[in-house]
């Protein structure tokens, strides 16, 4: 599949002359994820896990099936493993109330990067302030990168959690999770993987990461709004407290008193996002499609002739590592003396999409991108 | 494109460039923040009365070239007004903004301020251009409050 083939399966760049380079905010969707959702609620819509009539056990296989083939495609060791959430920041908020309250004490320490997204910063805010622990930083180098000795400094034996993005929406750095992963472990921390970032241009395997918890969003790989992923070792799930309470994680109820599920309904409460879940299976099938090979080929390209243009140009300062195999495919680059909304607004009037933001306390903006854009 | 070239004109560059109005206030008698946390532009607003008249006003903060010019331009359309003509003025340029106001001769009484017309078919932009209006509708208010008015 050529980049030409491609775009024609994304109805929202027909006969438009856009450039749509957002896509670390949210990806446009192809046609057979549109397809997927149209027949699902033609043909298969009732709720899952309930009735006992045959649409429901159809729509409910359905998706289960999905959950065994996220597993799957994160190698998984189980499909219990895979929880459904709305989106990555209600996977961390998960993991941040279900075992950061749940298990952080007065001196213990949380360990995140400066370059966090929102979502895996807030939340330990809030563990940190209520269980009295202490939240510390992970700066960056020169480089963008946040370099070996830093991971050795800022990790301590008071560590209990590390959270750290795999690849910075901001910058586009690729973390090394392995070696943050190993270096956590020793100091006997657990670690948490923003992989929203990175799942849609790279293969994850969250046995080779030996991440404890993997979170990422749907609608930035393609799949509809709404729907999310939490991967969790099972072992440590299963100690975990449900985060949101009700209809389809309990186990037995009575007035005073509720048992709960085994997983991976103790983590599914109320009627799920169905639609988003199919629409998630229909983007895994696209992705694998064209394949993560492919997919790194085209952005190693388009990424590449970036940086060159943009290099030559005067004006413009970038805000990247120059070790391109640690760089994915955001660019964040700031024209010098003029406010990023001026500079989005004058793109937008040529049809050029791109993100403007603040990244890191310095005045800058980001373009990132994905297969579809030429 | 027609909309963006005369939103970046002349006049609106000059004032987000280098603004004579932007500078500390020494003695103003009202200050107030504006802030909008999405993009993080940020404005300090301040102001000296002479009885019932705008005497004087300046800002500090940061921002783009329409938050930034827009509040320079407001300052010199609002000085020497009294206050009531100011908030006759204000409340035009927001209506103006949000295409509730579109009759030209209405439209006459905010002079340079009128520059900002086409950020009304700019949705993502809005906000920009209302932020020194907002802020000052709000310094207004807190003071007709105090006053019990």
């Amino acid at each position: 599949m050529n980049i030409e083939d491609i775009r024609k399966d994304f109805p929202i760049l027909e006969n438009r002359k856009i450039a749509y380079l957002d896509n670390g905010a949210t990806t446009q969707k192809p046609l057979p994820v549109l397809e997927r959702i149209d027949e699902f609620y033609k043909k298969y819509n009732a709720n899952v896990h309930r009735g006992a009539y045959s649409l429901s056990v159809v729509a409910s296989e359905m998706y289960e099936n999905v959950r065994a083939k996220i597993a799957k495609f994160v190698n998984a060791r189980f499909p219990e493993e895979i929880i459904f959430s709305k989106n990555a920041t209600e996977s961390l908020n998960l993991i941040a109330y279900s075992y950061g309250l749940e298990n952080l004490k007065k001196d213990d320490e949380i360990v995140i990067s400066i370059m966090e997204h929102h979502s895996n910063l807030v939340p330990w805010q809030k563990v940190s302030k209520v269980t009295g622990s202490k939240l510390n930083y992970m700066y960056i180098n020169n480089n963008f990168e946040i370099a070996d000795e830093e991971i050795e400094t800022k990790i301590t034996d008071k560590t209990k959690i590390v959270g750290i993005t795999h690849v910075s929406n901001a910058l586009g750095t690729i973390n090394n999770i392995e070696k943050i992963v190993k270096y956590a472990h020793k100091k006997g921390a657990v670690v948490v993987v923003d992989a929203a970032q990175s799942i849609p241009h790279m293969k994850i395997d969250v046995q080779k990461l030996d991440a404890d918890f993997l979170v990422f969003s749907g609608h930035k790989m393609l799949a509809p709004l709404g729907i999310g992923v939490l991967y969790g070792k099972r072992e440590i799930l299963n100690k975990m407290n449900p985060f949101i309470m009700g209809g389809d994680m309990i186990e037995y109820v009575y007035e005073q008193e509720t048992t709960f599920a085994p997983l991976p309904n103790k983590f599914e409460a109320g009627t799920q996002n169905i639609e988003g879940v199919i629409g998630l299976d229909a983007a895994i099938d696209y992705i694998e499609k064209i394949g993560y090979d492919k997919i790194q080929e085209i952005e190693k390209n388009l990424t590449l002739y970036a940086r060159n243009k943009l290099s030559k140009l005067d004006f413009i300062e970038l805000y990247l590592t120059p070790n391109e195999e640690n760089h994915s495919s955001v660019i964040s680059f700031n024209i010098k003396g003029v406010h990023p909304h001026d500079v989005a607004s004058i793109l937008d009037g040529e049809g050029v999409c791109v993100r403007s933001r603040k990244p890191l306390r310095t005045t800058s903006y980001e373009i990132s991108w994905n297969r579809f854009n030429m | 494109m027609e909309d963006l070239t005369e939103v970046y004109n002349e006049l609106i560059m000059e004032h987000s460039m280098n603004s004579y109005n932007k500078k500390e206030l020494k003695n103003a008698d009202y200050s107030e923040m504006g802030h909008n946390p999405n993009c993080g532009d940020e404005i300090k607003l301040q102001m000296k009365l002479d009885g019932n008249v705008i005497k004087d006003m300046a800002f500090v903060g940061h921002g783009c070239a329409i938050s930034q010019a827009s509040t320079s331009i407001m300052i010199d359309t609002l000085k020497g007004k009294t206050l009531d003509e100011a908030k006759e003025i204000i409340k035009t340029f927001i209506g103006m903004i949000k295409r509730e106001i579109t009759d030209e001769k209405e439209l006459e009484k905010l002079e340079d301020a009128i520059a900002f017309k086409n950020v009304s078919n700019m949705p993502a932009r809005v906000k920009c251009a209302l932020l020194a209006w907002h802020t000052i509708e709000k310094m207004l208010e807190k003071k007709d409050e105090n006053n019990g008015k």
